[in-house]
């Protein structure tokens, strides 16, 4: 074999020489299917088509522009929200991009959460120290209860992971010492950097837009890296992956502990968000809403994570909006809720299993190849 | 004998009761995971559908107990089905995850539903056991729990020997084997599934009733779901009279456990100790007890 494989071009079709592209060039609109990246940086790059650069700009505008328009319900809606997502870009990871299934996610956001309201109420240490330790702290017991991947896979590792949320879950409740038992922590302070204070609901919005741009590039570089492909082939065969010389175990955990990372912090965020830590916030349910989030945004998608996300946030509000105008006042909502999200999951499981990220890309694409759709 | 011998006697005595329940619960589980490869999280709502059907029917319809009995089976074999129909089937190689999420979705959904209908009370069960005790050598033990284990042992005997001798039990167990090769020489993978929903739908109706009369009916009979769930792994998800050992297992320990350790934990040690022999159990044998290894080939 020789070492030096040249590429012979195709006798007809253009070649694609090495070059910048011009600014100008970068705004033309491509037409046609696929994309045609024709130099390094367009190939690296996050966003290809003009199309997206435009909904990115159009999407940071509004994010940016929304809290000075809506009222205090909706800003603090969008809050919940931005937590729930960088919580569902951490499920994502681990679930989606490599395969573990987890049904502990609850209790990974308590870790999280419990770690923050002991250190800043009651050790007194200020929140930008508290907010990475809940990280790491999350991080490490994620990796723990990691372990038993490396023998277990798919159903067995559910149970296993069922077996860490029940364990964290005990622990909390009985541990009265350090988590004060079935009260919770309260007296949680919104999160301050020296004397710059977030308490406020608008300034409080920029804190979490801000995590949640950091950990949506993170998400979106980190399948890019060595360690992200690693995660996406041990999802696809790990059987195959150890073939191929991945080190499936310290990918598993690795995976464990990054998502695990993002976990922690959400759990961390919202209890600076609602300002009091108790067990009922961290139960199983909370951990099959998460699971709702990403089988119903996309499975192995960043973008899902946040569809999927806004969709649970949001069913609460848009159904009692709807029982509100359709004159069903005396329906109960909490009911209503918890049906419609059964029936949702259920449904996209069955007709659109990719998630509203499928959805979106359809819609996309038949739109790029009108009237020409095949 | 010393006080120390029938405390210990009388935890392990009803353990087992408790545990038999359990193992009721657990083969559903198995029953379906053994032909269609499908761990139904949906098991304890299930269960606690066919404990409320059949308090309306012999509640609020005054239908005596044996034929209610019957008629709620009908009903919940119909759920069963219904469920395999329009869930399950259009799943089928799927990857594991979609199918689990399918049966919580499953879950969450029949949970609402049943609070839509018979609300969020709790209702005494209407039952023809009496709450009458019997002693089993120094330990006193309510009727129902010999019940549940009397159900429990007929109930794996006559799946033991259906799945044996029958010709659908049979088909059963070569879908279970390879569906490839059931598919090949002619057996129905399709009815072979809706059998095994139909017949764990009726095995967790049972359970339901049994646990109702323990517990009464009301929403918090679905939790069982959560507590079979170790006993099946323990046991081997593939395994029947695995389930039934998990369940004493589980049962034997979690009473034993209560009794020695809740003082000095401060209690609830009841809730989490099966799951901390669960890890322990899986860590060393990662597919149960007596659960069969899957050879995994690229």
């Amino acid at each position: 074999m020789c070492s030096a494989v040249a590429v012979k071009p195709t006798p007809g079709a253009p070649t694609r020489p090495q070059r910048r592209a011009s600014w100008w060039e970068s705004l033309r609109p491509r037409i046609g299917c696929g994309v045609y990246h024709s130099t390094y940086a367009d190939d690296m790059a996050l966003r290809t088509t003009t199309a997206s650069r435009l909904r990115l700009v159009l999407v940071s505008v509004t994010a940016v522009m929304f809290p000075f328009v809506a009222g205090d319900y909706w800003v603090g809606e969008a809050n919940r929200l931005y937590i729930a997502i960088i919580g569902a870009l951490g499920l994502n990871i681990l679930v989606g991009f490599t395969g573990q299934i987890s049904i502990a996610q609850g209790a990974f956001m308590a870790v999280g959460g419990y770690t923050t309201a002991i250190m800043t109420v009651t050790l007194g240490l200020p929140f930008w120290l508290s907010l990475p330790c809940a990280g790491l702290t999350t991080a490490a017991i994620g990796a723990i209860f990691g372990v038993p991947s490396l023998r277990l896979k798919g159903l067995y590792l559910l149970i296993a992971t069922l077996a860490a949320q029940v364990i964290v879950e005990w622990l909390i409740l009985r541990m009265v010492w350090l988590t004060k038992g079935p009260n919770g922590i309260y007296g949680i302070k919104p999160p301050a950097f020296g004397p710059l204070e977030f308490s406020d609901r608008r300034a409080f919005y920029f804190l979490m837009l801000f995590f949640v741009v950091i950990a949506i590039l993170f998400a979106a570089n980190l399948f890019r890296t060595k360690i992200g492909r690693a995660f996406v082939a041990i999802r696809d065969q790990d059987i195959a992956a150890s073939v191929a010389g991945v080190d499936v175990f310290k990918y598993k955990l690795l995976a464990f502990g990054v998502s695990s990372f993002y976990v922690g912090t959400a759990g961390a965020l919202q209890a600076h968000d609602r300002l009091i830590v108790s067990p009922e916030y961290f139960n199983i349910s909370v951990s099959i809403e998460y699971l709702g989030m990403i089988i119903i945004g996309g499975l192995g998608s960043i973008s899902g994570a946040i569809y999927g996300a806004a969709f649970i946030r949001l069913l609460p509000t848009a159904l009692s909006l709807m029982t509100g105008t359709l004159g069903l006042a005396g329906t109960n909502v909490g009911v209503l809720q918890q049906a419609v999200f059964g029936l949702a999951i259920v449904g996209f499981l069955i007709f659109e299993p990719h998630g509203i990220a499928k959805i979106w890309r359809d819609v996309k694409d038949y739109f790029k190849l009108w009237p020409f759709s095949y | 004998m010393s006080q120390e011998t029938v405390l210990f006697l009388q935890l392990v005595i009803s353990g087992v009761a408790i545990g038999s329940i359990y193992a009721l619960v657990a083969l559903g589980f198995v029953l379906i995971y053994k032909s269609t490869d499908v761990l139904n999280m949906a098991q304890g709502e299930m269960l606690m559908i066919g404990a409320w059907i059949s308090y309306s029917l012999i509640a609020d319809y005054r239908i005596p107990f044996v034929p209610a009995f019957f008629m709620t089976l009908a009903f919940t074999s119909l759920l069963g089905l219904a469920v395999e129909r329009a869930a399950l089937r259009p799943l089928i190689g799927q990857p594991i995850i979609s199918v689990i999420m399918v049966t919580i979705g499953l879950s969450i959904f029949l949970r609402a539903m049943v609070i839509a209908i018979w609300g969020t009370q709790y209702q005494r069960y209407p039952s023809p056991i009496q709450d009458s005790v019997v002693s089993v050598g120094p330990v006193p033990i309510p009727e129902v729990y010999l019940w549940s284990l009397l159900v429990c042992l007929l109930l794996v005997g006559a799946l033991t020997l259906g799945f044996r001798f029958t010709r659908m039990g049979i088909a059963m167990r070569a879908v279970a084997d390879d569906q490839q090769a059931a598919l090949s020489v002619g057996i129905s993978v399709r009815r072979v599934f809706a059998l095994a929903w139909v017949i764990s739908a009726l095995v967790s109706a049972i359970g339901g009733m049994l646990l109702a009369n323990i517990q009464g009916v009301g929403i918090g009979l679905s939790a069982v779901g959560l507590k079979a769930l170790p006993v099946s792994i323990v046991g081997g998800l593939d395994s029947i009279p695995g389930a039934i050992v998990g369940g004493i297992l589980i049962g034997v320990l979690e009473n034993l456990s209560a009794g020695y350790l809740d003082t000095p934990l401060g209690g609830g040690v009841r809730e989490v100790a099966p799951y901390v022999f669960l890890v322990v159990v899986l860590l060393i044998k990662p597919y149960g007890l007596f659960g069969k290894e899957r050879i995994e080939r690229v």
